[in-house]
């Protein structure tokens, strides 16, 4: 089912963030939301997460879906090994050795059993990726997600992203047109400017 | 009463052995220069009655018996405490009808916790019901505080990725409030020996220390006062020791599940 929203509106303190905004992300492939900063893709992604109410309008298709997502800031406990923050959020049933293998597809498997607060900013941001990849959702909701990643790891990550996405609904916010254009491929239809 | 800085200043406060001996060294000098044990012990004559007390059973039964009764108190308030900060956390109206209680607990002074509780219960429990007074809103006030200072953002992503409230409480919550139950364990197992012991002093109950201090006061047996406070500070600082650590491996092993 397409997730759709139509004329969302936000404001903050009588700022105006989203004004009547309306977009359709299609059921299982990658949309990508794109806008200036400051333009409200952070605020509309909280309010597809649930974490914030509109002021005006409605969405449609995300009732009952479980939702996987990787926030603008890594978000991960910092006590726990990249394992165990993945193992948080997922299914019981999935193994040390498949996390183990989808953070050596990214580069970070050396990593897999040290505390999360030893890592580097670029291991912290793949551990979040893989987590929201991971994560027995259907729908995935991006923030940024390759921000400072270098320009060889931002490819593999993006590259893996799109192999792994597994035909659920992806949307990703970025104000990076060379990113946005690389993760829609061919089908520049699917970036949504707001 | 939230001190989660005593971690940070740990170093700064460390007690070095060379201090220690500085102080025990001031005090036979000053001993010596008094000349009246009465008034003054010496270190070595509290060690040498020290180890007189140890050879008799009725040392250790009088160890083993406000052991009990303080620590008993101590972990019912951990528990209790935990349990209602719990529930504070998530219920306004809990943490607004806890509120006052605990703030008359913490304000009261204790010999007049004492001299009330006497009248209700026997005096041999009371180092009990004194000891879990003290502690209770200390480790309530802390853990609730650890709670409300969880990382918001995590509880965020938590929320969007559906987390159930069990993984929730292991591995956001229980890190979160570990270093305010610490502290919150260190400052309370102080004054439940402090209050505890000062209970039985005041209720006498048979087979104490509390009855050993005061039959020391009584028939000034300074060696024997300065003994058995000895074996208070050993007893409260070996026990938050070991307690401490049994959390820290506690916790650890809960969250690694």
């Amino acid at each position: 089912m397409d997730i759709e929203i139509r004329n969302l509106s936000k404001s903050y303190n009588g700022k105006k963030v989203l004004d009547n905004v309306s977009c359709r992300f299609k059921e299982g492939s990658i949309t990508l939301v794109m806008a200036p900063s400051g333009q409200g893709k952070t605020t509309l992604l909280r309010i597809l997460m649930g974490l914030e109410e509109a002021d005006s309008g409605e969405i449609d298709g995300l009732d009952g879906r479980k939702m996987g997502a990787v926030f603008q800031e890594d978000r991960l406990c910092r006590n726990l090994s990249p394992v165990s923050n993945i193992r948080l959020v997922c299914r019981k049933n999935i193994t040390k050795t498949e996390i183990i293998e989808a953070m050596d597809a990214v580069g970070i498997a050396g990593c897999a059993s040290q505390p999360v607060r030893e890592l580097s900013g670029g291991m912290c941001r793949r551990v979040a990726i893989l987590r929201a990849l991971l994560s027995d959702s259907s729908i995935l909701l991006m923030d940024e997600p390759f921000k400072g990643l270098d320009r060889e790891t931002k490819l593999i990550v993006m590259d893996y992203t799109k192999s792994k996405y597994n035909g659920r609904t992806v949307i990703l916010v970025t104000h990076d047109e060379a990113e946005a254009l690389y993760m829609a491929g061919e089908d520049s239809g699917r970036i949504c400017r707001i | 009463m939230i001190s989660t800085t005593a971690d940070k200043n740990r170093k700064k406060t460390r007690i070095r052995l060379w201090s220690v001996a500085f102080w025990l060294l001031l005090w036979e000098i000053v001993s010596r220069i008094i000349g009246q044990e009465i008034l003054l012990v010496s270190p070595v004559s509290v060690i040498r009655r020290l180890f007189e007390l140890g050879t008799e059973a009725d040392f250790w039964s009088s160890v083993a018996y406000s052991f009990g009764r303080i620590i008993g108190g101590f972990l019912l308030a951990a528990c209790c405490g935990v349990l209602l900060a719990g529930a504070g956390a998530a219920c306004r109206f809990v943490r607004e009808l806890a509120a006052p209680a605990m703030a008359a607990v913490k304000a009261t002074p204790v010999a007049s916790f004492i001299i009330l509780v006497l009248i209700w219960v026997p005096s041999r429990n009371l180092s009990v019901v004194i000891s879990f007074l003290m502690v209770l809103p200390v480790i309530y006030t802390n853990v609730l505080n650890g709670i409300q200072s969880t990382d918001r953002k995590l509880l965020e992503m938590t929320e969007v990725f559906d987390v159930s409230p069990w993984r929730r409480i292991k591995y956001i919550y229980m890190s979160s409030v570990l270093p305010y139950f610490r502290a919150g364990c260190s400052l309370g197992l102080g004054l439940c020996w402090k209050a505890g012991v000062a209970a039985e002093v005041i209720g006498i109950p048979a087979g104490s220390i509390g009855e050993k201090l005061y039959e020391a006061k009584v028939y000034l047996e300074t060696p024997d006062l300065f003994s058995w406070t000895i074996v208070i500070i050993i007893l409260s600082i070996a026990f938050e020791k070991i307690f401490l650590l049994l959390t820290d491996l506690l916790v650890g092993r809960v969250e690694r599940r």
